[in-house]
């Protein structure tokens, strides 16, 4: 089937953003439920076009980070810019219209439908054939499902998962699903990519494989990328640029190997000989 | 053997998203098809009114729900009252417009259910599973309140049923009242419930299926890829009321003849959910599967007793339908919880394999 499939292009949509300029800012952010501050006064920014990496221990709120960002969660105080308009309030959907794509730390396909569907719900948002030719399925309705089709082999040749095209995602193995989970997040075609732990749970070769995946979206579509990752040999090798949390506070941020030679950093989460 | 799709490739995405892309599968489409269209010819009356055409009412019911229920994973315990919706809007349009065909009234009377049912589909928003399931119990008691408690539904009759008049169309055929013929009536339904369950396969398989999907799967997810809870589960809500709408006033027009209000109730709406249970949640042929199951069964019985020699009344046979009915339900839950659907596809995968164990 792959021999007719015409090459599609798959790129962060063109927003007028240079690589390097400010996408994502974050000024002062906290969020509090009830008497338990998760983030306390961040402030942190993501660049157009780099990997930029949040770590911290368990419970240092890099998940209500991620959470805060996609609109999840609605901070208590703080302003988030995305490119360039600050935005209280917003609802995940509007999120996700804006280019902010996400996976989860436990992987959260949608059981029931095939991989192939999984990946096409990702187009949910490009596709707008109305209900009334949804009805008939000819013409319009069947020529967009057919477009998208084609946008969605392209990641599934790029994942390498054309095996299991029409497999229930329910029965896949873990590091599978995994890989079916950034392909839905891919078929979005976001401007801002977030991973919560991608390579959780994962052997060395398929952590191997997701880098070598994260990297090829960074730099052949485009896309920029936060990702929460506890293996430190990873995240100090494909990101740009890390920031870590501890108690919800910020306690670094910079290369990774300023970070790495962070005291605080040190102290609180790489380890330190008493 | 018999069933395998090697050697079948496909070279357009167009064929691969076909609803029957295997060949052996359109031969045995094509089988039913010719046999549906046979029947009337060489059945009985009795077997098309009272088997093949509440059959067929009610699988296109229980595809109403099993897109509630099984697409959009929302519980409903109202598609009884539904139904009755569409049959007494049904009967009202008929009483104002006697010279539309009737096959075009009961299309649009769905509407009028799924109005109804978008706004006792406003609570899902807020609520799920069981407590839902108690909000559309509120539906049917109220919807069968209404249809006691306000004689304009029924046209103020002295009994408080309705009466279905005769209508005629397509030529001056008697298409609904008691002079129709059997044929007839089956031909109709056969027709709405064939297209109606085309254009259903065509949404459940585009955007907007894979939307209620989304929703039933992993709705925190779905919210985060751009699906609007609020769209999805009143869509789901409107079609699936749709079609139970459509299916009550064809109960009522071309299978029962006449009704009163308790032909609407929680029997009917428990009915239409174990045939969605016990044909599958979310696939369409299971809901045929559980109709023809749920209705063949007593029926199957009150024949195989005689059939057996053994003398027993109507009654004793209604009982032990129900209770094996009971027993089923409770065996699948445990055993295979996507019904037969699913016995229907491990059975397509065994053929395709066979002779070997595994592929």
């Amino acid at each position: 089937m792959n021999a007719r499939v015409k090459h599609v292009e798959l790129h962060a949509d063109d927003d007028g953003l240079n690589p390097g300029d400010v996408m994502l800012k974050l000024e002062n952010v906290s969020l509090s439920f009830g008497g338990v501050k998760a983030i306390s006064d961040i402030s942190f920014d993501i660049l157009k076009g780099e990997i930029r990496a949040i770590i911290g221990p368990n419970g240092a709120g890099k998940t209500s980070m991620l959470n805060v960002i996609n609109g999840f969660y609605h901070p208590q105080q703080g302003v988030i810019t995305f490119r360039g308009q600050a935005r209280s309030h917003m609802q995940p959907y509007e999120a996700a219209a804006s280019g902010i794509a996400r996976t989860f730390q436990n992987v959260a396909l949608f059981k029931g439908m095939s991989t192939l569907d999984n990946i096409m719900s990702g187009r949910t948002l490009k596709m707008h054939r109305n209900f009334f030719w949804q009805m008939i399925n000819i013409g319009p309705a069947r020529n967009e499902e057919i477009e998208h089709r084609l946008k969605v082999e392209e990641i599934i040749d790029f994942l390498e998962i054309q095996h299991i095209r029409k497999t229930p995602v329910g029965k896949l193995p873990y590091g599978l699903q995994k890989r079916v989970e950034l392909g839905r997040a891919l078929a979005m075609e976001p401007d801002l990519l977030l991973l919560d732990e991608p390579m959780a749970g994962m052997n060395l070769e398929e952590k191997e494989d997701m880098s070598r995946f994260i990297l090829d979206v960074n730099s052949q579509m485009g896309t920029t990328i936060a990702l929460i990752e506890h293996d430190m040999g990873v995240v100090m090798d494909i990101s740009d640029r890390v920031v870590v949390l501890d108690y919800g506070r910020k306690i670094g941020d910079g290369t990774p190997q300023e970070v790495k030679n962070n005291q605080n950093v040190i102290d609180a989460y790489l380890g330190v000989s008493h | 053997m018999l069933y395998r799709e090697s050697g079948q490739y496909k070279t357009s995405y167009i064929a691969d998203q076909a609803i029957f892309p295997i060949r052996e599968d359109r031969i045995g489409m094509a089988v039913i098809g010719v046999v549906a269209l046979a029947i009337p010819f060489f059945a009985s009356d009795f077997f098309l009114n009272a088997i093949m055409t509440p059959f067929l009412i009610l699988a296109l019911a229980a595809i109403g729900l099993n897109i509630l229920t099984g697409y959009a994973g929302q519980l409903s315990l109202g598609s009884g009252a539904f139904m009755g919706v569409g049959a007494y809007s049904c009967y009202k349009l008929t009483t104002y417009f006697p010279d539309v065909n009737i096959v075009i009234l009961v299309l649009i009377s769905g509407l009028f259910s799924a109005g109804i049912g978008v706004i006792f589909g406003l609570p899902s928003l807020r609520i799920k599973g069981l407590y839902l399931a108690v909000t559309t119990l509120a539906a049917q008691f109220f919807l069968e309140w209404c249809f006691i408690r306000i004689p304009w539904l029924y046209n103020y009759n002295a009994s408080g049923a309705i009466e279905v008049p005769v209508r005629r169309g397509f030529g001056d055929i008697i298409l609904t009242g008691p002079s129709a013929s059997a044929m007839t009536q089956y031909f109709v339904v056969l027709g709405i419930v064939v297209v109606v369950t085309l254009v259903v396969k065509n949404i459940v398989r585009g955007r907007i299926g894979r939307q209620w999907m989304m929703i039933r799967d992993m709705d925190i997810a779905a919210e985060l890829m751009g699906v609007r809870p609020l769209t999805a589960k009143l869509s789901a809500f409107a079609v699936s009321s749709y079609l139970c709408g459509v299916a009550g006033a064809m109960f009522i027009f071309f299978y029962l003849g006449a009704a009163e209000p308790s032909a609407f109730s929680i029997t009917l709406s428990f009915q239409i959910l174990f045939m969605v249970i016990l044909g599958g949640l979310g696939s369409l042929v299971g809901s045929f599967f559980g109709a023809a199951f749920i209705w063949g069964l007593p029926i199957v019985l009150r024949a195989g007793f005689p059939a057996l020699g053994l003398n027993v009344g109507a009654e004793v046979i209604f009982h032990v339908a129900q209770m094996v009915v009971g027993a089923l339900i409770i065996l699948f839950l445990i055993t295979e919880p996507h019904g037969l659907a699913r016995l229907w596809q491990i059975g397509k995968e065994k053929l395709r394999v066979w002779p070997f164990p595994y592929a």
